[in-house]
């Protein structure tokens, strides 16, 4: 029995290690090909005979890539903050206080998981077009500034806290909305990292609608303007490989330092059905 | 006596101010987000719904009633049914892949104690990275022989090259493959967090009975992975119906090419929409979407119902 568990072992992590080096293979490929000089890219090895940083340099000053990251920054910073706060109160009003028509509001709002974003892009273009927000971050932002998801799970974690902390704090003479800032909030700090980095990943990486809201290029998101980037330089895949990996290594840092609270909000995210 | 009956009535009053007042608070604190979801996302919808009757396009903006006529016409277009039957196909070739390899995986995982969060760290890497970013990386291993990666493994393996996303038979599946690389990650992480549910002693029992490996796997441990496959299943479902991101960046000028044989559903409600502005004909588009979206979710809610009765 202990031998043929050892086997299972071993056959597992040799599988394992396969499909990791599979998995994190176009990676290398990416910042390998991104430096590589242009003589270099059609050749068919893997390392850069002679490795440079030319390309890293082309894209930060002949490209808007530099404008692009900043905006993507502001979004996805914005977003974030607005989704960390707004979910939070709506999550912790529907926990923690009775009101006519408190179930009513909760459905509400949940039903509006059920409508996919692509069905509500066109009439936001319209809607965009209209009130002026085309080519602004404002523009990018609104449709993500709340989600149903995150008041979901904060209204779960909001549940947690027992009334008798609030009570307290409202007897201490604290404001109703000092309660949920002070007193509500640093109990759920857990929950709200995981869904504040998950949103932020989701909002740097959002493709369709800024692509549909932006028209002028220095409005473009990392998204938009590296596929746009890309279809314009197609045979320089140096370069594309060097904006795909200006794009992507953020992210690598974010994953880096919150693997934990990105792999809990991931694992919330599944709990939901 | 007296005093305890006096300062009964102001504490009914200040109970009865505080139940206002907090009655007050809680609609406060609902009212900009309340706005929200009805100014961005239910009237939106009504609007979409609305906009499928109308002959609308964004240049001339005369709204006409038009009926069912967008319906019929998106079902009498060939690039329509196309794009109707190659989401179909998305969703056949991707949503058994995914979850088969990822069960696979986390079961694997699920085996060793040693590493296994840097494994996992590993395989959902993919999941968030940028998709137009891991796209283009894609599109640049499929190259042909001299250039792709790909193609030179084959060729190393003393296996034919392909041609990839420039064949109106491989390039969906090929895009497909990408779109397995990158979701692996999520599901293998949803279904360890399942099998890490399962109580150990169900396990021990059956081991104890002389329950073997395989025996273990199909009746013991994947019956109680139901909810979480059927879950997982709906999710990939609706993610495969929804693609977009990866045929626009993996085909030629964001076309769903070649021959529109990879066009998925939302890039032909993006082409009506943005490139032809006909948004009557893209809204009654997006309703199908939307119906197919609904319908599977209902089903999930009925046979996640039927197993929790036994």
């Amino acid at each position: 029995m202990a031998r043929s568990d050892r086997m299972v072992k071993l056959v597992s992590y040799i599988v394992l290690t396969a499909l990791a080096i599979v998995m994190i293979f176009p990676f290398f490929w990416m910042v390998l090909s991104s430096l590589k000089p242009f003589r270099e890219i059609y050749r068919p090895y893997l390392f850069p005979k002679s490795p440079t940083l030319a390309n890293y340099q082309k894209i930060m000053s002949a490209s808007l890539f530099p404008r692009w990251f900043l905006n993507s920054l502001i979004v996805a910073l914005s977003t974030t903050f607005s989704v960390m706060f707004f979910d939070s109160l709506v999550g912790y009003t529907i926990a923690k206080y009775s009101f006519p028509g408190r179930n009513i509001i909760f459905l509400f709002i949940l039903s509006t998981l059920m409508i996919p974003t692509e069905m509500l892009i066109i009439p936001w273009y319209v809607m965009s077009s209209r009130l002026g927000w085309i080519d602004t971050y404002w523009g990018i932002m609104f449709p993500g500034m709340i989600t149903a998801f995150g008041i979901f799970l904060m209204k779960q974690f909001m549940e947690t806290i027992p009334d008798d902390l609030l009570d307290a704090a409202r007897i201490d003479g604290v404001s109703e909305f000092g309660i949920f800032w002070r007193v509500a909030l640093p109990l759920v700090k857990p929950a709200l990292a995981s869904l504040a980095i998950l949103n932020f990943i989701g909002n740097w990486n959002a493709f369709l609608w800024p692509l549909i809201v932006v028209s002028k290029p220095r409005m473009y998101t990392l998204p938009v303007g590296l596929a746009t980037f890309s279809s314009e330089n197609l045979m320089h895949w140096e370069l594309i490989m060097t904006g795909a990996t200006v794009s992507t290594i953020p992210l690598i840092i974010v994953f880096l330092i919150f693997q934990k609270q990105i792999i809990r909000g991931i694992m919330l995210s599944g709990l939901k059905g | 006596m007296k005093r305890g009956r006096d300062s009964v009535a102001p504490l009914w009053g200040e109970i009865v101010k505080l139940r206002h007042k907090k009655v007050l608070t809680a609609y406060l604190f609902l009212s900009i987000p309340l706005l929200f979801f009805a100014f961005i996302r239910f009237y939106p919808m009504i609007s979409a719904f609305y906009m499928s009757f109308t002959n609308w396009n964004i240049i001339s903006p005369v709204r006409k009633f038009v009926g069912l006529s967008n319906y019929v016409g998106i079902f009498n277009d060939p690039v329509f049914m196309i794009s109707l039957f190659n989401t179909l196909k998305y969703v056949l070739y991707g949503v058994p892949s995914v979850i088969v390899l990822s069960l696979a995986l986390a079961l694997l995982l699920n085996n060793v104690t040693k590493f296994q969060s840097f494994y996992r760290l590993i395989y959902v890497m993919p999941y968030i990275t940028p998709i137009v970013a891991t796209s283009w990386v894609w599109r640049w291993m499929y190259q042909k022989p001299p250039t792709g990666v790909i193609n030179n493994f084959l060729s190393f393996l003393g296996l034919p090259a392909r041609n990839f996303l420039m064949s109106t038979t491989e390039a969906l599946p090929s895009i497909v493959a990408t779109t397995v690389w990158v979701e692996i990650g999520y599901c293998v992480i949803i279904f360890l967090a399942g099998l890490q549910n399962i109580p150990k002693e169900y396990l021990e029992a059956a081991r104890v009975d002389g329950a073997n490996r395989r025996q273990l796997l199909f009746k013991i441990t994947i019956p109680l992975l139901n909810p979480v496959i059927v879950f997982l299943s709906v999710m990939e479902t609706i993610m495969f119906l929804r693609i977009f991101t990866q045929v626009y960046n993996m085909t030629d000028q964001g076309s769903g090419g070649p021959l529109n044989s990879t066009l998925p559903l939302v890039l032909y409600i993006y082409q009506k929409a943005f490139k032809s502005f006909d948004m009557g004909t893209a809204t009654a588009a997006t309703v199908v979407l939307f119906l197919m979206i609904l319908g599977i979710t209902v089903l999930q809610l009925k046979v996640l119902n039927r197993r929790v009765q036994y």
